[in-house]
């Protein structure tokens, strides 16, 4: 019996030496430990490039949506407009919206930074103008009569009490942009979408798994991100609860 | 801009268009397989939706199921079901290689908007409408069937018609992982550095997108019965508002 085992023993490790790792063509598993470790530097670049992106298309989509969603409120007429419009682009789907924008950006990231920020822009412009038009009209006339100008009755009135409503939709954009950055790889600046599409072009399992689950994992962390975002900025929706 | 006259020239050139890898046979190609897909996502989800909104249930799944959605990328999705041994590339019939494994991606995307939609539209119908219908001695399918279907309705269209300009969407990135459709135009005229080629099909596909959207908007209006109440013009809005992503 033990001489048995010691055989087995040699024999296990035999094989292991020559054994191919977990992602070699030979064995191709879906879930490889040693892919993660030797191949984390193609990990990381590619999950800074993705965090990259859409962290840029966020921040262009909220700069584009916040004049116009004021823009919307204080003229009526061009709010049927503008939501139209934006509507519009978000029923482009992502794969003919970012070749619709090569010819004026070029084979860039700027293709896909300026094709997502118009996606989170329809999101971000309508919960900007839901956020805004639900502040009470009470608390608008008594700002006034403290002597508020607009400008202040905007930032130190409006936009704190629309910021619950507005970060619903900063969290809806977030997750989507996230997910969307992957179709990229179309001009080759997808971030984890890149190692998805060369997993599918070389049958990489593991590759292809370990992007995709860095990809939803990175949407659940930044939503995460900004919910505690939300609960620091807006004191008083907990505060009240609690007293 | 020389990308763009070129664009125009491919979509002006009827060979462009004509055989079995013209853009009309594409077309249809990606028509048929979406609608195939929003059809067998609306008899799982419709059903499901339908049934559980009557008995009231499920209302955690309902919120879930389409938070999870949006966080879970198509091109990740149907890469996985490509490079699953069992869907896999094949051919699928008239759906062309890898149709299979685009269908179930499709439908599966198609899902959220449509269980949520149908679901919220059923519980919402006001409680007293309901007990009214009871108190006439309505039987619990009656009430479902007279009550709560015909105020759901709008909602529920509303649904299908988001399920569908989606799944066109992800019907074109299906291309990505070679997947049949105008789709494939996209990356081909782009991998091979032939933009032109690329951006015309891009054209196609948002034009053909729209014309859905708007299409889907008229049939919208059509079934809603009282489209002036305060009511129903809000809880569209408010639908849309959570508007899945993944186009």
């Amino acid at each position: 019996m033990p001489v048995t085992l010691l055989v087995e023993d040699g024999a296990v490790r035999a094989t292991q030496a020559f054994q191919p790792s977990c992602y070699s063509r030979l064995v191709n598993k879906w879930y490889c430990t040693d892919y993660l470790r030797d191949r984390h530097h193609d990990l990381t670049s590619a999950l800074s490039q993705h965090l990259h992106i859409t962290a840029l298309s966020l921040v262009l989509g909220i700069v584009i949506a916040f004049p116009l969603a004021l823009l919307a409120r204080r003229l009526p007429r061009l709010q049927g407009l503008i939501l139209g419009a934006s509507t519009m682009i978000y029923t482009i789907p992502s794969l003919a919206l970012f070749p619709l924008l090569v010819p004026f950006t070029g084979i860039s990231s700027n293709t896909v930074v300026i094709g997502l920020a118009l996606y989170a822009l329809t999101i971000l412009v309508r919960s900007m103008v839901a956020g805004l038009a639900g502040v009470p009209a009470e608390v608008r006339e008594s700002a006034t009569g403290l002597g508020y100008g607009r400008t202040r009755l905007l930032f130190l009135v409006e936009l704190p009490l629309a910021l619950p409503v507005i970060m619903a939709g900063l969290r809806v954009a977030t997750v989507s942009t996230v997910a969307l950055t992957t179709v990229g790889t179309l001009v080759s600046y997808g971030g984890l979408g890149n190692l998805i599409s060369d997993g599918v072009q070389n049958n990489f399992k593991a590759e292809i798994l370990a992007a995709s689950v860095l990809c939803v994992v990175l949407a659940v962390a930044l939503d995460a991100l900004i919910v505690v975002l939300q609960w620091l900025t807006t004191p008083w929706t907990h505060r009240r609860r609690t007293a | 801009m020389r990308n763009l006259r070129g664009a125009w020239h491919y979509l002006t050139t009827g060979s462009n268009w004509g055989g079995s890898d013209g853009m009309w046979h594409l077309l249809v190609q990606q028509l048929l397989i979406s609608v195939t897909a929003l059809v067998v996502a609306m008899v799982i989800g419709l059903t499901l939706a339908l049934w559980l909104g009557h008995l009231g249930r499920a209302g955690f799944l309902s919120v879930n199921i389409t938070n999870v959605g949006r966080a879970v990328p198509t091109f990740a999705l149907l890469a996985i079901l490509v490079t699953l041994d069992h869907p896999g590339t094949a051919t699928f019939g008239p759906y062309g290689r890898a149709g299979l494994a685009t269908l179930i991606a499709l439908a599966l995307f198609a899902l959220p908007p449509i269980f949520t939609n149908a679901y919220v539209a059923v519980r919402e119908v006001p409680s007293a409408v309901k007990e009214s219908a009871s108190g006439m001695g309505m039987t619990g399918s009656q009430q479902f069937w007279r009550v709560e279907l015909p105020l759901a309705m709008p909602l529920v269209v509303s649904g299908i018609r988001l399920a569908l300009v989606q799944v066109w969407a992800t019907a074109t990135i299906a291309a990505l992982v070679a997947g049949p459709g105008l789709g494939t135009l996209i990356t081909q005229g782009f991998y091979r550095t032939d933009y032109p080629k690329g951006i015309a099909a891009a054209l196609v596909v948002a034009v053909v997108a729209l014309v859905l959207e708007v299409g889907g908007a008229l049939v919208e209006r059509a079934v809603d019965p009282n489209r002036k109440g305060t009511a129903t013009e809000e809880a569209p809005l408010r639908a849309r508002t959570g508007e899945p992503v993944g186009t």
